[in-house]
């Protein structure tokens, strides 16, 4: 049987499931949270790709490329948040 | 196209596989290598979809670059594991149902668009947009005419991203004594040298 795009949808939507739960399970925990948030940007991209692939458009690549901008720069400025406690530490 | 629906369902079962270790890992330090594994496997499906350049971009700036970002975070804070845990099982039932909600919604989005003529009947297209061209190519195309300012602003996020990282983590301490260069350069000759006159068989004072 063949991929279609259904099925890179579904493993995107099992991804932003599990990033969501992951934000919820680990209240305690700002790190693993953040890494939650980068699990569901990683679902998003995959959509995008997925949806620039099937629809043979390339833009959706292009704006997958920007989530992965963004990503890298909440990355680098979110674990100075308080609660993390970077900033006691270093 | 065995071997492509094989490596689909590897990469796939990975990823999600390591994403539920992510969120559920005892140790930090696990999930964020549980977190690099998920990437990889990503780029995986990128490469396998057509996408190679995002798929580098995700293994270049993202396992190179946030993952091991978070695993220097991680192990630079000294954690209590076990104070960590204590919210676990009380935040198990209402994250559980959330997200078994969330994924009935989108079990029955898809189920009801994949009958639709547009669903997974849709041929696989080509991922450089129709030319014939690098799919890198084709991308620097498109992103260096039609989003030129998309493409100046996300640079100029990262810019912020950085000032903002430098500034949150920047702090003079007191008790330390710095090297004032503008004062060393203001200073004069006659601020510093002191010409003495000293009696004979008086001594310096």
């Amino acid at each position: 049987m063949t991929i279609g795009l259904a099925h890179y949808l579904t493993v995107a939507a099992i991804l932003f499931t599990l990033g969501i739960f992951g934000i919820f399970l680990n209240r305690k925990n700002v790190i693993i949270m953040l890494m939650s948030i980068e699990l569901m940007l990683l679902a998003v991209s995959i959509n995008f790709v997925a949806f620039s692939v099937f629809l043979n458009n390339l833009v959706g690549q292009a704006f997958a490329m920007f989530v992965l901008t963004v990503a890298a720069a909440e990355a680098a400025i979110m674990p100075m948040a308080p609660g993390t406690g970077i900033r006691r530490s270093a | 196209m065995i071997v492509q629906t094989i490596l689909f369902y590897v990469f796939a079962a990975i990823a999600v596989a390591s994403g539920v270790l992510v969120v559920s890992a005892r140790n930090p330090v696990h999930s964020v290598l549980f977190l690099i594994l998920a990437f990889f496997n990503a780029a995986g499906l990128f490469v396998l979809i057509g996408a190679e350049f995002l798929a580098m971009i995700l293994v270049i700036v993202y396992v190179g670059a946030v993952a091991v970002l978070f695993l220097f975070v991680v192990m630079m804070l000294d954690i209590d594991f076990a104070e960590l845990r204590s919210g676990f099982v009380r935040y198990l039932p209402i994250g559980s149902a959330i997200g078994v909600v969330l994924l009935a919604e989108l079990v029955f989005l898809f189920l009801s668009w994949v009958g639709t003529p547009t669903g997974s009947s849709a041929p696989i297209g080509s991922a450089t947009g129709g030319l014939a061209l690098s799919n890198t190519r084709a991308l620097g195309d498109l992103l260096y005419t039609r989003y030129l300012f998309a493409f100046q602003v996300a640079g100029l996020i990262l810019l912020v991203a950085m000032i903002g990282a430098i500034v949150l983590t920047l702090r003079h301490r007191a008790d330390v004594r710095r090297q004032s260069i503008a004062a060393q350069l203001a200073r004069t000759r006659t601020q510093s040298v002191e010409v003495i006159k000293v009696p004979v068989g008086s001594g310096s004072r």
